[in-house]
């Protein structure tokens, strides 16, 4: 047994295989052991951090294939000094990484109700494992319906997937742009809109949500005004988590700590203080 | 084949709408359909209709001086477009272009202001109905405007 078993605060030293660029500020990483030694399998929605010497750590999602551990897939944005020295890494460059941690979703539980996943800008690399998930027990769920919303389409994650996806029968994808630009002809509108008059069954769905908080906020009231319950609506989270084991309290949230209660929760455990100023 | 008053009643927004009021309605009403690219209406003629969509998509756009039409938001199956025919001074404050092959229910103005005049309980219905319409895309707009995906949103 190595010392990560044992010490969740001890990182495994990982390379950079692949660095895809997503959009103007948005990449891709694919990191493999760099020793030999890997972190265990994650499940769809579960976070590493990912720490560049010198620089610092962060949370990240992983937005890889969770029956794929080997490859580790985070994508980010650079946003602070951490995810820009990040973003300047390049082939066999190496970063430490500590996890998975947190909770996932909930892909056993959910099975043979219609899923409903809403990603909000970034919040797609969140859903992605449990699409790859999805698609590879597809027989396991009835509809499943995607709804994304970007600011642009520029800004879009995972275009040329979204594509594949879209052209699948048995998953049926919405995509929809705050601001339509260049040669969009596509659906204009906050992913809210979508809601309404997407093909699912309210009464026997579950709802993934992921993007920024607001959004959520908005997402919800829209899932419940089409009768989606809160116990069957989950959201992924994000807090300031440092230690991502629970130890630092750091990611509190209420009586909970994001990193390892979250980051995935079911909205009726959260809605008494989700939205508040200060919690 | 469905009648109109068939397909009135299916559509969402005048879902469990009073029997008597969907005759009443139907009678201002037609079918209608638009190519892509084609216009349903132009910003700041007389809102004379309005339309429930049955099929396609339908953007909503400003002209803006220096960078042409802007598409605000579009508006797809199920839902319905334009309130402008409600409210003075009956103009239309957008313009609306079919994107792609479009169908939909389409009502005359002056038809359904005069009905609603005359029987203003059927004027209340309309008017909760497209106050939920207005709210709604209030709130979306508040939303968009708040750039959210931004660094900053």
């Amino acid at each position: 047994m190595n010392d990560f078993h044992t010490d969740p605060m001890f990182p495994l030293l990982y390379s950079v295989r692949q660095r895809v660029r997503e959009n103007d500020d948005t990449f891709t990483l694919e990191l493999e052991p760099s020793a030999g030694e890997m972190l265990p399998a994650f499940q769809a929605g579960q976070f590493n951090m990912l720490y560049v010497y010198g620089v610092g750590e962060i949370p990240i999602s992983v937005s890889g294939d969770p029956s794929k551990p080997y490859r580790l897939i985070h994508t980010t944005r650079a946003v602070g000094s951490v995810t820009r020295s990040m973003a300047d890494l390049r082939e066999n460059d190496r970063l430490g990484v500590r996890g998975p941690f947190g909770s996932h979703w909930p892909m056993e539980s959910v099975t043979g109700s219609d899923l409903v996943l809403v990603g909000g800008g970034i919040g797609l690399a969140p859903l992605r494992p449990a699409i790859y998930h999805i698609m590879a027990n597809r027989e396991k769920f009835g509809r499943v319906v995607l709804l994304y919303g970007a600011r642009t389409q520029e800004d879009m994650l995972y275009r040329r997937e979204l594509e594949q996806w879209r052209s699948r029968f048995d998953l049926e994808v919405y995509v929809t742009v705050d601001r339509a630009t260049g040669s969009w002809h596509g659906a204009v509108g906050v992913v809210t809109t979508m809601i309404p008059h997407a093909p699912f069954d309210p009464l026997d769905s579950v709802a993934f949500v992921c993007g920024p908080e607001v959004m959520m906020r908005f997402t919800v009231q829209a899932l419940q005004r089409r009768g989606v319950t809160a116990d069957r609506i989950y959201l992924s989270m994000e807090r300031n988590m440092k230690c991502g084991a629970g130890f630092c309290g750091h990611c509190q949230f209420g009586p909970f700590f994001i990193c390892r209660d979250g980051p995935v929760m079911r909205f009726d455990q959260i809605q008494d203080f989700f939205g508040k100023w200060e919690v | 084949m469905e009648t109109l008053e068939e397909v009135i009643v299916e559509h969402p927004f005048f879902r469990g709408l009073r029997a008597e009021y969907v005759t009443l309605i139907a009678r201002c009403a037609g079918n209608v359909r638009f190519a892509p690219s084609q216009y349903l209406f132009h910003e700041g003629e007389i809102a004379d209709r309005f339309f429930l969509v049955r099929r396609g998509l339908v953007s909503l756009e400003i002209f803006v001086p220096g960078r042409g039409p802007v598409s605000i938001q579009t508006v797809g199956e199920q839902e319905v477009i334009g309130w402008s025919w409600m409210v003075r001074p009956y103009r239309w404050r957008y313009t609306a272009r079919a994107l792609e092959q479009t169908r939909a229910v389409a009502f005359d103005a002056s038809c359904m202001r005069r009905k609603c005049d005359a029987n203003h309980d059927l004027g209340y219905e309309m008017m909760l109905r497209f106050a939920g319409i207005i709210s709604y895309r209030l709130q979306a707009t508040r939303l968009q405007f708040m750039d959210i995906y931004s660094l900053n949103g």
